[in-house]
Parts: structure tokens; C-alpha cells; sequence
């Protein structure tokens, strides 16, 4: 009787909890498919449900070119972070060489660099190169990643020594051994990375916000911030930025929920 | 010595040969992959970071033709800014109440977790929902959640209270930004204190049942030292995290009601690309350095300890 009681209360906190974790994206639906009258009103379920804020947002914002945008950049980011970081994780976890050590202390190091440390030089080097206002100057300070380096490091360390030595002696060479025996062993925590850093483009915030000039090359991040701060009070329509932005992701996520909280796991014990 | 031996050894030349070739591959190999990321990280981390300390020792605006040295005097200048004080104070503010808050909720959730059998993974995954969407769509809903005309203040009213200021009050603004912070970052805290709480072998709850532990004693003298490793480290995660909040202020308050949102980095943000002041700008960047290489070195201190029970 007690036991039971115990574990309704444990349910229904567990449950409040959710609802306080989901009412913000359910509040956030509600209002961009309703009419601007009603937008103060606490219903949330719409009484004249309407997509015209989608279609006003679509038609005459570039909302889907910030799409666009963000997929573009958070893709190659990743795709080059995984080449990179795998390879280099793989150098430093596998072989001794001279000045190993002081490589590895270095990029190790730049772990402890604040972002906001660099993006006054940085920004000094767009300007100076170029860059300012391109995919590649969004792009660059993270094409490679120390973080993904040193967790690709210590997962291929357990990688025996004699599996690459077989290798080797079957006549295989150093880049096939790379791509053909030792990236399948890590492909877990390989996976985990891809997904942390496509996270962390796609949501990336202060860089682009500095680096990009013209409307038109907004990720969604940067693109949703100024669209909403020069449409205060239009709520119904930043709702539906907001839900543009966050609902393609939270669908992908849910597809591949198990996954990516395991690779929080493997990567965040580490 | 191992030269000496190597030399005096009569090895078969073709051997050898072979050997010296696998190892000059091998050498290639290795610095012609390392050659783009060595490259990478002088020219995008450690150089720009040496520039930035350059930096700060001059008075350094964008658009004028001369950057003077000026020695430390933009520190000096810091301390004695109304703006950079009170970032520096709301920043430990933000670090303080935000770590703290995190951890408490999302100890208290996921020991919630752990005690149930069904629906685990779909709590789990709502729990989790805030932390992969971005944070600049999540400030926004909450800016419209706390609008002076928005639903709390709505149903604020409906109850009988009186209607609140929310974000334009200087004394609940900072309470609300970091609020929104924790809510994206519940979900990771979560999935990994639930990680290190699977961790605790189950016999230490079986023997404390034999004893006749309560549910508290089981929880202050098992869970919560066991679980100490995973508690440290997710606060030297979360320290870091909070104090480099950027985007929720960006997006909710612009640092203000009067200053009371500001942290470091939104200052240093308005100071150097708003202000242009980039010397002033950098050597607040360096203190944020320094604060953060004190933790870095706090961590490594702590982490590196072994936890054996």
C-alpha cells in the first residue's frame, strides 16, 4: 500500500517535470499557427487555426536560404572534423614519433582557450583575408576539433597493437590499415562525435553572429535572432521561426535518440 | 648504446634495407597527416591566442590608423570599470546559482528516474529535447513566455497575483536568463549523473538493506559519495559552461535591465564589436582566460585523484 503510493508520487513529479520540459515547444506551436488577435489569448489549441505565419515567413524571409545555410556549414564542419580528428586522435593513440609528445600538449592545451579569447584575432584575420560573410569564414575555426581529437585519441588506444601489425604484415599500407582496421573499432565514439559537432555548428551562435554581414548568409541561429528582434511584438511569427528552426532537428534527434544519448555517455565519461 | 649494437650486429642487408623503407613510409605518413591539423591549430588557436595577450597591452581601435602600447593600463582601467565589475560579479552570480541549480534538479531527477521501471527511455527523452535545440529559438519562447502581456503574467492574474516585470525587472532578470539555461542544460546533466549512478554496484544498496538503512541514510552514505566523481566533474563542466553564457543574454536582455545581466562576455562582445575598443575588449578576454585556466588546473588537481572505495 505504501510502496504504491511511494510510486505514484515518484510517476506524477517525473511526470509534472515533462510537462514544465515540453510546455515551452508546445507553447511556442500553439502560437505561430495563430492569428495575430488571438495571440494573447491562453488558448492552446487555436480557434481558427491558421498557417499564414509559416507562409509569411517563408515567402518573405529567407528563412529556408538560413536552412540551407546551416545544413551546408554544419555538414562539411562535421564531415571535416570526423576525417580530422580521427586521423590525428589515430597518430597520437598509435604510433611514437619525435615530437609527439609536444603536439599533443599543444592541442590538448588549446582546450582551455575561451572561444571569445579568439574571435577578436580571428575576426581581425577575416577582414584581412577576406573572409567576412562566407561559408568558409563561418566555417574555419572549427573544421577541426581538440576536443574530438582527444576522445578519438583515447578510444583508439584500445585498439591492440596486433591487429595493425597483422596488417601490416598482410602487406596493407599505413592509410588503408587507418581506414580499414582501425576506424571500425571506433565507430561508436566516432558516431558520438559527428553528432556533437553537428550540434554544435548547427546551434553555433557568437562566431556567426560576428563573421556574417549580409542577410542571405544567416545560419538559422543567427538569421532566427535578428528576424525576431526586428519583428518584436509579431509573436505569432517568431513562434514560427522559432518552430522551423528547432522541430527538423528534434525530429532527426528523436529517430536517433538512443543512439545519441549513448554517445553523451561514451564521450561525456571520458 | 643501442647504437653501438646496432652497428656491430652483422645483419642480412636485404633486411635491413626493407626495414629502413617500411620506416621512412611510416614517418611520411604520419607527418604528412599531421601537416593540415599542426598548421590548423598554431594559425587558429595558439597564434591568435598570443595575439590577443599582444592585444590587450594596447589601446587598439579597429578603424584608427594607430594602436599605441599602453602596458597594462587596460587593466588597470578593468578594475576600475563600474560595467566590467558588475559583469565580473554577475558572472559569479550565473556560475554560482546556475551550476548549483543544474545539479540539484538534475540529481533530483534522474534518482526520480532511477526508481522507476517503465517509460524510463521516454522520460529520459523529453528531458533531453532542450539540449539539442538551439538556444537562440529556446531565449526567444521564453521571452515570450515572461512578456509583461505573456501567458505567466496571464495566468498570474487568473490567480490573483499580481502581474511581474520578469525580464525588465534588474532583481529577477538574472534569475530568469540563468533559469533558461539550466532548462537546456537539465537534460545532458542528467544523462549523466543516470550513467553514474548505474555505475554503483547494486550490492552496496542490498548490504545497506540488510542493515536496515532508510531511504536517506542509503542516499548520503552510498549514492551521494559514489556518485562524487561524476558530481565534480559535471561541475567543473557546467562552471565553465555558465561562465561563458552568451546567447540567452544576446537574445533576452541585451545585458540590461541596468547592467543586471551582463556577465564578461557580453561585455566583452559589446566592447569590442559594438565599442570597437579591441585592446580594452582583449585584456577582458585574458582575465576570462585566466579564470578559466584556474579551473582547468582546479580539475586536473581533483579529477586526477583516484576515488577508490
Amino acid at each position: 500500500m505504501k510502496k504504491g503510493w511511494k510510486s505514484f508520487l515518484v510517476y506524477f513529479l517525473l511526470t509534472a517535470g515533462s510537462l514544465i520540459m515540453l510546455f515551452p515547444f508546445i507553447w511556442m506551436i500553439s502560437t505561430s499557427f495563430k492569428l495575430p488577435l488571438e495571440v494573447f489569448t491562453l488558448d492552446i489549441i487555436p480557434e481558427n487555426p491558421t498557417i499564414q505565419n509559416y507562409q509569411k515567413i517563408i515567402g518573405d524571409t529567407l528563412f529556408l536560404k538560413w536552412f540551407l545555410n546551416s545544413l551546408i556549414i554544419a555538414i562539411i564542419t562535421t564531415l571535416s572534423v570526423a576525417i580530422f580528428d580521427t586521423l590525428v586522435g589515430y597518430i597520437l593513440a598509435k604510433f611514437s614519433f619525435p615530437g609527439k609528445n609536444i603536439i599533443f600538449v599543444a592541442i590538448l592545451s588549446t582546450l582551455m582557450i575561451p572561444t571569445e579569447m579568439l574571435v577578436i584575432p580571428w575576426y581581425m584575420m577575416s577582414t584581412e583575408f577576406g573572409w567576412v560573410d562566407s561559408y568558409w569564414g563561418i566555417m574555419f575555426p572549427g573544421v577541426i576539433s581538440a576536443f574530438g581529437i582527444f576522445l578519438m585519441r583515447q578510444f583508439m588506444e584500445s585498439i591492440p597493437d596486433d591487429l595493425l601489425d597483422a596488417a601490416r604484415i598482410d602487406g596493407m599500407r599505413e592509410f588503408g590499415i587507418f581506414v580499414k582496421v582501425a576506424i571500425p573499432q571506433v565507430r561508436p565514439a566516432l558516431s558520438a562525435l559527428c553528432i556533437f559537432s553537428f550540434l554544435g555548428n548547427w546551434n553555433a551562435f557568437l562566431w556567426p553572429l560576428l563573421v556574417i554581414e549580409s542577410t542571405g548568409m544567416r545560419t538559422l541561429p543567427v538569421g532566427l535572432a535578428f528576424f525576431s528582434s526586428e519583428n518584436q511584438e509579431y509573436w505569432e511569427l517568431i513562434m514560427a521561426g522559432a518552430t522551423i528552426s528547432v522541430i527538423p532537428l528534434i525530429i532527426v534527434f528523436l529517430f536517433f535518440q538512443k543512439q545519441i544519448i549513448k554517445g553523451i555517455v561514451l564521450t561525456g565519461m571520458k | 648504446m643501442s647504437n653501438l649494437e646496432l652497428n656491430t650486429k652483422v645483419e642480412p642487408k636485404r633486411t635491413k634495407k626493407r626495414h629502413v623503407t617500411l620506416k621512412q613510409q611510416k614517418y611520411i605518413f604520419i607527418y604528412s597527416c599531421l601537416f593540415v591539423p599542426v598548421v590548423f591549430f598554431l594559425s587558429i588557436r595558439l597564434l591568435p591566442m598570443l595575439y590577443t595577450f599582444n592585444v590587450g597591452f594596447h589601446e587598439w581601435k579597429i578603424l584608427s590608423p594607430e594602436q599605441p602600447f599602453v602596458g597594462l593600463s587596460n587593466y588597470t582601467s578593468l578594475f576600475q570599470d563600474e560595467v566590467f565589475l558588475r559583469a565580473l560579479q554577475n558572472t559569479g552570480i550565473y556560475v554560482l546559482v546556475g551550476v548549483i541549480g543544474q545539479m540539484i534538479l538534475g540529481l533530483i531527477v534522474s534518482l526520480l528516474l532511477q526508481r522507476v521501471n517503465r517509460f524510463v527511455g521516454l522520460f529520459r527523452v523529453i528531458y533531453f529535447i532542450p539540449y539539442i535545440t538551439s538556444a537562440v529559438a529556446i531565449s526567444w519562447i521564453f521571452k515570450w513566455i515572461l512578456m509583461n502581456n505573456g501567458i505567466l503574467n496571464n495566468i498570474l492574474l487568473n490567480l490573483g497575483f499580481e502581474k511581474q516585470l520578469f525580464l525588465q525587472d534588474p532583481n529577477q532578470a538574472i534569475y530568469l536568463v540563468i533559469g533558461t539555461i539550466i532548462f537546456q542544460g537539465l537534460g545532458f546533466q542528467i544523462v549523466i549523473f543516470l550513467a553514474g549512478l548505474e555505475n554503483i554496484p547494486n550490492m552496496f544498496y542490498e548490504a545497506a538493506d540488510i542493515d536496515g538503512a532508510n531511504g536517506w541514510q542509503k542516499l548520503s552514505k552510498i549514492t551521494l559519495p559514489l556518485l562524487n566523481p561524476t558530481i565534480v566533474f559535471s561541475a567543473v563542466i557546467a562552471t565553465i559552461s555558465f561562465l561563458q553564457s552568451f546567447t540567452q543574454i544576446e537574445n533576452m536582455t541585451g545585458g540590461g535591465p541596468l547592467n543586471s545581466t551582463m556577465t564578461i562576455v557580453y561585455y566583452i562582445y559589446e566592447l569590442a564589436f559594438q565599442k570597437f575598443e579591441m585592446g580594452y575588449a582583449s585584456a577582458a578576454t585574458v582575465i576570462l582566460f585566466l579564470i578559466i585556466f584556474l579551473i582547468t588546473l582546479f580539475q586536473m588537481k581533483v579529477l586526477t585523484k583516484r576515488f577508490d572505495y
